[in-house]
C-alpha cells in the first residue's frame, strides 16, 4: 500500500497571482474530515498544530453565518481570523470569506472541498485574495511565516556575497 | 556609503510588487532597461531604481553589452521565494498532522458505536505495513 503515504504531505501552490491552493489527503471518510473541520471541540485540537491554544472557535455553519477563530501561540502572540459562510454542502464543500484581523482590509474568499475515494478524503483549499500583495502577505504571515522566511532569505542573500 | 544587504532588505526587494514584475519579466531571459520599461510600464528612472535595489540584494546580475546594460535573473533569487512558500506549507503540514490524530480518534469512536466495523479497522492498520 505505497499510496498510503503519498498524499500525506500538504502541498501548497500559487496557481495565480492572487491565489493559494493547499491540498492534503486524509486516511478517513469525508464525513469525518468535515466533522473535524466544523466542530469547535475538534477544531480546537488540531487548528493550532500544537503551537498554542485556540481561544475562540465559533462556527455558525449556515449560509450567512459567521465563523471566528482566535489563538494564543506558545510565544504569547495572539492572532484571530473571521469570516462569513457563503456556500455549504455538508461533507462536500464550504465557501466562506476570510479576514485576518491583523490586516482587516484584506478579505479573501476560501473554498474548501472534500472529495472521497476508497475511504480516503482529499481536502482542497483554494484561497483567493483581491490583490497579489494581500496574497503574499497571507503566505508570509501565517504563524511561523515571516521570521523564518527572512532567515532563509538572509542565508541565501548572504551566500550571494 | 555602500553597506551589506540585510535580510529585511532582501525580503522587501522581492516582496515589492513592481520588483516582482521585473523579476517575472527577467524570468523569460536577459533584458535591457529599455525592454523592461516597455514591459513593466514604468518610466526609465523608476525601472533603474528598482533594478538597483534588486542588484544590491543579489536578485539580478548586470553585464555590459556594448553601450547597453543587460540584466538577468540570478537563478538563486528564486530559491527564497520557493522557501517562502515551503515555510507556509510546513505550517499547514503540522496542522494537518494534528488533524490526523483527531480523525484516528473519530474512527475509533465510530467503531465502538458500530462493533461490526472493528475488523475492517484492524485490516486497514495491518495493511499499512
Amino acid at each position: 500500500m505505497t499510496q498510503v503515504t503519498s498524499g500525506r504531505t500538504a502541498t501548497v501552490r500559487l496557481p495565480t497571482d492572487e491565489q493559494i491552493l493547499i491540498t492534503r489527503e486524509f486516511d478517513a471518510p469525508r464525513h469525518q474530515v468535515f466533522k473535524a473541520w466544523t466542530t469547535p471541540e475538534l477544531l480546537r485540537r488540531w487548528w493550532t498544530a500544537g503551537c498554542g491554544e485556540m481561544t475562540v472557535a465559533d462556527v455558525d455553519l449556515r449560509v450567512g453565518g459567521v465563523w471566528r477563530y482566535a489563538m494564543v501561540a506558545t510565544d504569547g502572540l495572539e492572532s484571530a481570523f473571521h469570516g462569513e459562510y457563503r456556500e455549504i454542502v455538508p461533507n462536500e464543500l464550504i465557501v466562506s470569506t476570510e479576514v485576518y484581523e491583523g490586516a482587516p482590509d484584506a478579505e479573501a474568499v476560501t473554498r474548501v472541498s472534500f472529495t472521497e475515494a476508497d475511504g480516503r478524503t482529499l481536502v482542497t483549499i483554494l484561497v483567493t485574495h483581491a490583490t497579489r500583495q494581500a496574497r503574499d502577505a497571507h503566505v508570509s504571515g501565517m504563524e511561523v511565516g515571516l521570521q523564518q522566511a527572512l532567515d532563509l532569505l538572509g542565508q541565501v542573500a548572504g551566500s550571494l556575497g | 556609503m555602500a553597506r551589506a544587504a540585510t535580510t529585511t532588505d532582501a525580503f522587501n526587494a522581492v516582496a515589492e510588487p513592481r520588483r516582482r514584475e521585473i523579476l517575472d519579466a527577467l524570468a523569460g531571459g536577459e533584458l535591457a532597461v529599455n525592454d523592461l520599461v516597455g514591459m513593466v510600464g514604468l518610466a526609465q528612472p523608476q525601472v533603474s531604481k528598482h533594478l538597483r535595489v534588486l542588484r544590491e540584494v543579489g536578485a539580478v546580475d548586470v553585464r555590459e553589452d556594448g553601450r547597453r546594460r543587460v540584466y538577468r535573473l540570478n537563478g538563486r533569487a528564486l530559491k527564497p521565494i520557493h522557501d517562502w512558500v515551503k515555510t507556509y506549507e510546513r505550517s499547514w503540514s503540522e496542522r494537518f498532522d494534528a488533524l490526523d490524530l483527531v480523525l484516528e480518534e473519530l474512527e475509533q469512536k465510530e467503531d465502538e458505536d458500530d462493533p461490526g466495523d472493528k475488523w475492517a479497522n484492524g485490516d486497514r492498520e495491518a495493511s499499512d505495513r
